[in-house]
């Protein structure tokens, strides 16, 4: 899958830490320029320039709220994220429930040597 | 064949890297066990649309390891790679290559961790490039086939 600008892909926005951190105060509600400039314990201009980017592709939305412009999150360019990597979440999923299979059947074997070391058990042979 | 609610989470903390993360209800020895034996590696890892055919591992630092697995319709995927860092049961460090595509070499991280008689695995894989990475996420021979069939699962049973 090839990849935009930094600018003009969500995915690479999203790579940056701090624009992290500003979707994760926007995913508590709206925000404004200030707000965020206080809980990031950033300066402005750098704030109003993560927030730029964040907009261009798309992840945040602005609205003007009589002398304040509040910020707040548009999660649908995520989405796009959470699509990619599903079908390999998935693929993980059911590698690692089949370990749980294998690893349940080590825990009775153990579990019965420990009862009794000399039983058999019920034992199993893999095919 | 068992359901299970621990799904495994997959994130990517990095353009270049994959974080697996995933629960066993099970002492990490046992998950340690699992996870470095050819004949039970050989039940899991392909999961179940393929079959593993071939699953090779000498467990010491500079050993190899090799899993060779056949898709339905006899399509073959191999994956080798090297032991970097062994330390049963807690950290194994070892490179991980697509046949396929052996240019790009994967360093994956496994670290596990028990609380409670529980076991939480960890698995950071960290490639070359960004452009490596993605190719990883895309590829999706288990995953692009399982989405089809989940995709057919929900047609049929749509018409149930």
């Amino acid at each position: 899958m090839a990849r935009a600008a930094t600018t003009t892909d969500a995915f690479n926005a999203v790579a940056e830490p701090r624009r992290r951190e500003i979707l994760d105060l926007l995913a508590g509600g709206e925000r404004s320029v200030t707000q965020l400039v206080e809980s990031l314990g950033l300066s402005q201009p750098l704030v109003s320039k993560h927030l730029r980017v964040l907009r261009e592709v798309g992840l945040v939305r602005v609205r003007d709220a009589g002398r304040q412009r509040l910020y707040r999150l548009d999660a649908g360019p995520l989405r796009s994220i959470a699509t990619w990597l599903g079908p390999f979440e998935r693929a993980m999923s059911e590698r690692f429930d089949l370990m749980d299979d294998v690893i349940r059947e080590l825990k009775a074997q153990e579990d019965e040597n420990d009862d009794d070391d000399d039983a058999l058990g019920e034992g199993h042979a893999p095919d | 064949m068992t359901t299970t609610t621990h799904s495994a989470k997959v994130t990517l903390p990095t353009d270049t890297q994959i974080l697996i993360t995933r629960e066993f209800d099970a002492p990490k020895h046992l998950v340690w066990k699992a996870y470095t034996t050819p004949e039970l590696v050989a039940r899991w890892w392909s999961g179940e649309r393929a079959k593993v055919t071939s699953a090779e591992i000498d467990l010491r630092v500079g050993g190899t390891w090799r899993y060779v697995a056949t898709a339905n319709g006899g399509f073959e995927v191999a994956f080798h790679g090297e032991y970097r860092e062994v330390s049963a049961p807690d950290r194994l460090v070892n490179t991980e290559i697509f046949e396929g595509a052996p240019e790009g070499v994967g360093m994956v991280t496994t670290t596990f961790t028990e609380a409670g008689g529980r076991t939480t695995m960890t698995q950071l894989c960290e490639y070359g490039d960004r452009a490596v990475r993605d190719m990883v996420i895309d590829s999706g021979m288990e995953g692009g086939m399982q989405e089809s069939l989940d995709q057919l699962e929900q047609v049929a049973v749509s018409l149930t």
